[in-house]
């Protein structure tokens, strides 16, 4: 009984570690960390998606380093600065606001601001056509003398 | 008159800007390293392993850089100017990235070694702090060991003529 035993304790401890990278972190304050860091990165090799998720082979290193700069104490803003230095801006889906950036953040701003614009001076346009003052009673005949002598050339 | 030339403009303005996009490439980023000091390292050299390089030992030279692979198909692609560029004397030191030492090795004996050393980096750490993500990717570094200039993807015979190889004169000037 205790050889069986044994045995079973020794097939446990001894089963290999496969897919390393999506083993999560053992600490789950550490893996809710590491998710949302990695979540907010891009990869650079696949570039509509995220380190988190990605499977290329450059995310599988970056998650390995980001990993590591965790367990030595580093902040996430240290992480980021650490990737930014080396990939640039691009690594973040939301860089800082700067003026290389400005556009970026403000472009869609602009954008709807001068939507708006437009359309409020469509809107006011058409309203000062529909406020055109009524004829005058003057206007108002010479108007049917025009279309009566036009309908006599017709006759 | 306003009413139409300003719907022409606007549409005019889209179509230069869609226009600029389509010869972009997406995949070729801003290198972050442009200009400054080329990373550190020390990393073994893949013909004798018990010796080391670093970018230290080039200091007072121009040199290129150039990160490749045994796996990567597009490294077959500029391989042959490479030859040619190692044969006029060109400073090309490699940077064997995430590669085995056996591939690498057998890649260079089959195809040519173009390479003045090549170095192994084997977990790829050197590549992150050069900012890699693709390969090739090559470095133009200058005597007092700044980034001057960064290619992604292979080198043409185009890119080497009109941009890389006056970038080198310049620098060695």
């Amino acid at each position: 009984m205790k050889r069986i035993l044994l045995a079973v304790v020794f097939a446990a401890t001894v089963t290999p570690v496969t897919a390393k990278e999506a083993e999560p972190l053992e600490d789950p304050v550490y893996q809710e960390r590491f998710e949302a860091l990695t979540k907010e990165l891009r990869c650079l090799k696949c570039q509509n998606q995220t380190i988190f998720d990605s499977k290329a082979g450059l995310a599988d290193d970056l998650r390995r380093q980001i990993r590591e700069q965790m367990y030595q104490g580093k902040s996430d803003e240290e992480i980021v600065d650490y990737l930014v230095a080396r990939y640039g801006d691009f690594v973040r889906y939301r860089p800082d606001f700067k003026a290389s950036t400005l556009f970026l953040w403000v472009g869609p701003f602009l954008f709807l601001v001068i939507g708006i614009a437009m359309l409020v001076h469509q809107i006011r346009k058409r309203r000062s056509v529909e406020d055109v003052a009524p004829l005058s009673e003057e206007e108002a005949k010479r108007v049917r003398a025009l279309i009566d002598t036009q309908g006599g050339e017709k006759n | 008159m306003l009413r139409f030339i300003a719907p022409l403009l606007i549409f005019g303005l889209i179509a230069a800007f869609f226009f600029v996009g389509l010869d972009r490439d997406p995949t070729k980023l801003p290198s972050a390293l442009i200009d400054k000091p080329a990373p550190a390292f020390t990393l073994p050299q893949l013909h004798q392993p018990e010796q080391s390089f670093s970018p230290e030992q080039m200091k007072g030279k121009v040199w290129l850089l150039n990160v490749w692979a045994s796996w990567c198909a597009a490294c077959r692609t500029e391989h042959p100017l490479f030859m040619e560029l190692s044969r006029k004397g060109v400073p090309l030191y490699g940077l064997n990235y995430k590669d085995k030492r056996k591939d690498a090795l057998q890649w260079l004996q089959q195809l040519g070694n173009p390479y003045r050393v090549s170095v192994s980096d084997f977990t790829g750490d050197v590549g992150i702090d050069y900012g890699v993500y693709g390969v090739p990717e090559t470095f133009v570094i200058d005597k007092q060991g700044i980034i001057r200039y960064k290619h992604v993807g292979p080198i043409s015979r185009q890119d080497w003529e009109n941009t890389i190889e006056p970038i080198i004169k310049e620098l060695q000037g």
